[in-house]
């Protein structure tokens, strides 16, 4: 019985809608995502998707759709982390394509 | 036991002999060597493209096959670039609103000197100076606004300026100053260094896939890639200078591009355009 309510309780868990996400969500996320393309920038190394994603966060933030917003945010932040390691790993990397 | 410590000692000492050994040649490898990298430069596309003669790499995509070397002959007949180079030639003997012309701020009158651009000012700022960044700055000493770097008016000038340089062989000189040094490896890290969200290097493209496909595209090989410059490219149905092949080539591999004409990018012309040194200048180009 115990077992069955347990059950009961998790699939009721599974099948509650996710809390919509908030402007401070958005806020959050972009400020994250917007220091990470920072420091891609210090390392002259950002990429245009990574400008893409930030300006479809804002985009969707104005419009209200904070859900979109934080997933554009957080898409953003992915990518100028790729970018900063490709900048670090090429750092030292560079050197085995030269032709020597 | 007592037989084991002369070993050991061998062992250090021998160690630290491969560690003395290998010390020099390791620092020699990381001092730039523009000399021996042009020859290793060089080599290589000669190697790859054992057919094609030297001179024939400035043609970019149009030395790579028989068939585009036939369209490239027939365009020449009828070249796209030739608007460009009338208005070039137009503006260039212009007297600015102070009388003088871009005449007056180049050696030779500006005439027959394009093979010797980019150089490194050694005397003043101890940077690159590319024949774009000399055209706007003779402008603005002498009072006018300066041009856009990437299209339009800069590409009629540096037409005409190549125009009265063709074949003269690529000489760009790398000065025995750690400045220059400092610049020309910066331009070469610049070239092999994997940017952009696909991940690519200039030299992907230009060293690893010259003749490839990507997309529609023929890749032009490294070697001499610049001695063409500038050109019209039938894709962006007009001309464009190096800066702007530049920085299309860095939007194309999802990379923000610097500003034209920042110091990477002037470093960069300059590593690329040493490396050709002794091709012959072609420019104004024209490709697909």
């Amino acid at each position: 019985m115990r077992a069955l309510l347990l059950i009961a309780g998790l699939l009721f868990a599974g099948s509650a809608p996710a809390l919509a996400a908030s402007e401070a969500d958005f806020k959050a996320a972009f400020a994250t995502a917007e220091a990470a393309e920072k420091e891609a920038g210090q390392l002259r190394n950002q990429w245009t998707t990574t400008e893409a994603a930030l300006a479809a966060a804002k985009k969707a933030a104005a419009a209200g759709d904070f859900d979109q917003a934080v997933s554009s945010a957080k898409e953003a932040e992915a990518l100028a982390k790729a970018s900063i390691f490709q900048a670090t790993s090429e750092k030292e990397r560079w050197k085995d394509m030269e032709i020597r | 036991m007592t037989m084991r410590l002369p070993i050991r000692l061998a062992s250090v000492a021998l160690a630290f002999a491969v560690v003395a050994l290998a010390g020099p040649s390791a620092r020699a490898a990381d001092t730039p060597d523009p000399v021996a990298d042009a020859k290793a430069f060089q080599k290589f596309f000669k190697d790859k493209f054992p057919q094609l003669k030297p001179d024939d790499f400035v043609n970019g995509p149009y030395s790579m096959n028989e068939d585009l070397h036939r369209q490239w002959e027939e365009k020449e007949q009828f070249p796209p670039y030739e608007f460009a180079l009338e208005a070039g030639k137009e503006m260039f003997a212009k007297p600015f609103k102070n009388g003088k012309t871009y005449a007056d701020c180049f050696p030779n009158g500006g005439i027959g000197i394009r093979q010797n651009y980019p150089y490194f000012d050694e005397k003043e700022e101890g940077k690159v100076i590319t024949l774009e960044l000399a055209l706007n700055r003779c402008r603005e000493a002498n009072g006018e606004a300066p041009l856009s770097y990437v299209k339009d008016d800069m590409a009629s000038l540096t037409a005409y300026m190549a125009y009265t340089s063709r074949g003269k062989p690529m000489d760009i000189k790398v000065p025995n100053d750690p400045r220059a040094l400092e610049a020309y490896e910066n331009g070469k890290r610049y070239f092999y260094t994997r940017r952009g969200q696909l991940n690519f290097s200039c030299a992907t493209c230009h060293v690893q896939s010259p003749g490839e496909r990507i997309r529609a595209e023929i890749l032009a090989p490294a070697l001499g890639i610049l001695n063409a410059m500038p050109i019209y490219r039938s894709e962006w149905s007009g001309m464009g200078t190096t800066s702007r092949r530049f920085t299309t080539c860095n939007s194309q591999i999802r990379g923000v591009p610097l500003s034209p004409q920042d110091e990477d990018y002037r470093d960069l012309e300059y590593f690329l355009s040493y490396v050709s040194n002794g091709l012959p200048i072609s420019g104004p180009g024209a490709r697909p």
